[in-house]
């Protein structure tokens, strides 16, 4: 066993356990955000400022029982919430989130900070979201119930409609950088343009960014496009009938996939780790900054913004998201066309 | 070594899955035995070195059709498909019985005569395999292309009038 080896195990431990803290961080986020735009302080009991308000609520889903309706397929009502976590953690294991580093000289060779690195990065990424689907679409048809049924169904449409758009966006920074590889697409933003603004792809495709961000707000079911769990309407949508850890690993699921499409916006859009100032060793941190702020906005949006129509929303995403999607991605292929 | 253990793991997968699809009468769980194979597949793209093609089987496939088959299973809602040959009279199953004996001796036919070609690895899965695919498909398959696509518009539009028919 190699030094190199051990120090990858160390990474991908290490990996796994700050998206489950960063989906804990984000409920205590949320909560405070949330709070505060209602005028309110939020929780504040538990640890400094209530920042241990999400262990006590994991520690209350621990000891609630687990029930399940009778009705209910047991097997697939049972995988569904490991499908939707399972595809949540392996769609981040494919992105960078700094340079190279051989721990101050500890390591024989660099190792590169991802838990690995595919050549066709995007694309898996893309392909592990889609398989997350099924978790909600199978929760809503297990459980048995017309709320679950309602919601799965409107989450598979709404997958299906903004996934386009979403696929379009991410293909025009793939024209634009000419690679797959997520690693060479950041590398790609590296430099100045008249020594002051970054050569972010944000700067080239900032329609593509604005689609990126609306769908991938539809992707994670975030409000305003949160139908598939409605609660004025369905309840709680998909997740109606479940409760205690299943329950929770819905949740841990979402969270999750809003920390991947952040991280994968700063990767295609924001530069990723690159950043002035610190020193590339560091650049871990400028990324672990843009996501953030990034993951502020959505919690911005969501507690900003009333949630759209079932008519508006599929009408917003045929009509106008994938039209200017696919504008988008024939003037950028058009235009490194043309320059060359 | 575990390339040779990973095909057959993978291989085994996509037989057992696909043969359970059409063996077992829960729609819902064909579908999702399906997408299984499709997983196994894409598996076995990627030990080919393709893994532009894995990640595009997984997309297309299990990703975006598989979800409408879903759609559609879930909006009929039908729990158990009855048992067809239970509806059927004996003359059609005579003739299922000739027909799908025509088609594994066609199946055998074709299989024999395929003969296997050295493939050049294409680079991985970096942007050149991809340049590479994409040039191959609009230039010399272009005819192919075109008409696959043009086959399925005809099915689209064909799907819509169906759809779209008035009940009197």
């Amino acid at each position: 066993m190699s030094a190199y080896f051990i120090a990858h195990f160390l990474l991908i431990f290490l990996v796994f356990n700050m998206l489950v803290m960063s989906a804990a961080f984000m409920v205590w986020m949320e909560r405070k955000v949330c709070a505060y735009i209602q005028d309110r302080v939020g929780p504040n009991r538990v640890g400094v400022e209530g920042l241990l308000q999400p262990f006590a609520d994991v520690l209350k889903l621990l000891m609630k029982e687990e029930l399940r309706p009778k009705a209910a397929d047991a097997f697939l009502f049972t995988i569904a919430p490991i499908v939707s976590a399972a595809a949540a953690f392996t769609a981040f294991s494919v992105i960078p989130f700094g340079s190279e580093t051989t721990l101050f000289g500890l390591l024989d060779r660099p190792l590169p900070l991802e838990v690995t690195d595919v050549n066709v990065a995007v694309l898996v990424i893309f392909a592990i979201t889609s398989m997350g689907v099924y978790g909600i679409v199978l929760a809503g048809w297990s459980s048995n119930s017309k709320y679950s049924l309602l919601g799965g169904l409107r989450s598979s449409a709404q997958m299906i409609s903004y996934e386009l758009s979403y696929g379009l966006a991410l293909a025009a920074v793939i024209v634009l950088g000419g690679s797959l590889s997520l690693r060479e697409l950041v590398l790609n933003q590296t430099g100045y343009w008249f020594h002051v603004i970054p050569r972010w792809y944000i700067f080239l495709q900032p329609l593509g960014f604005l689609i990126y961000l609306t769908a991938g707000v539809a992707e994670t079911n975030r409000a305003p496009f949160d139908f598939p769990e409605a609660e004025q309407e369905l309840v709680a949508g998909y997740h109606t009938e479940y409760s205690s850890m299943s329950f929770a690993m819905f949740f841990l699921a979402e969270y999750i996939n809003m920390v991947t499409v952040s991280a994968v916006a700063t990767s295609l859009y924001l530069g990723g780790w690159l950043g002035p100032i610190l020193p590339s060793w560091l650049g871990w941190l400028w990324f672990l900054l843009k996501v953030l702020l990034l993951l502020f906005f959505y919690v911005w949006m969501r507690w900003t913004l009333p949630r759209y129509r079932y008519d508006q929303l599929m009408e917003f995403g045929w009509k106008w998201l994938l039209p200017a999607a696919v504008v988008n991605l024939i003037a950028t292929a058009a235009l490194v066309l043309w320059i060359g | 070594m575990f390339e040779f253990i990973a095909f057959y793991a993978f291989a085994a997968i996509a037989i057992i899955a696909s043969l359970l699809v059409i063996g077992q009468r829960n729609p819902m769980y064909s579908v999702i035995l399906l997408i299984v194979s499709f997983g196994a597949l894409a598996g076995l793209y990627v030990l080919l070195d393709a893994p532009f093609t894995a990640v595009t089987q997984i997309i297309i496939y299990a990703g975006a059709i598989m979800v409408l088959f879903l759609f559609v299973v879930m909006l009929l809602n039908v729990p158990r498909e009855e048992a067809i040959a239970s509806r059927l009279g004996a003359r059609a199953r005579r003739t299922g019985a000739v027909l799908s004996l025509v088609f594994t001796l066609e199946i055998v036919w074709a299989l024999t005569r395929l003969s296997v070609m050295p493939v050049s690895s294409g680079g991985g899965g970096s942007i050149g395999s991809v340049a590479r695919i994409g040039t191959a498909l609009f230039t010399t398959h272009a005819f192919a292309f075109e008409a696959t696509s043009l086959l399925i518009l005809v099915a689209m539009v064909g799907a819509v009038v169906l759809a779209r028919k008035e009940h009197h």
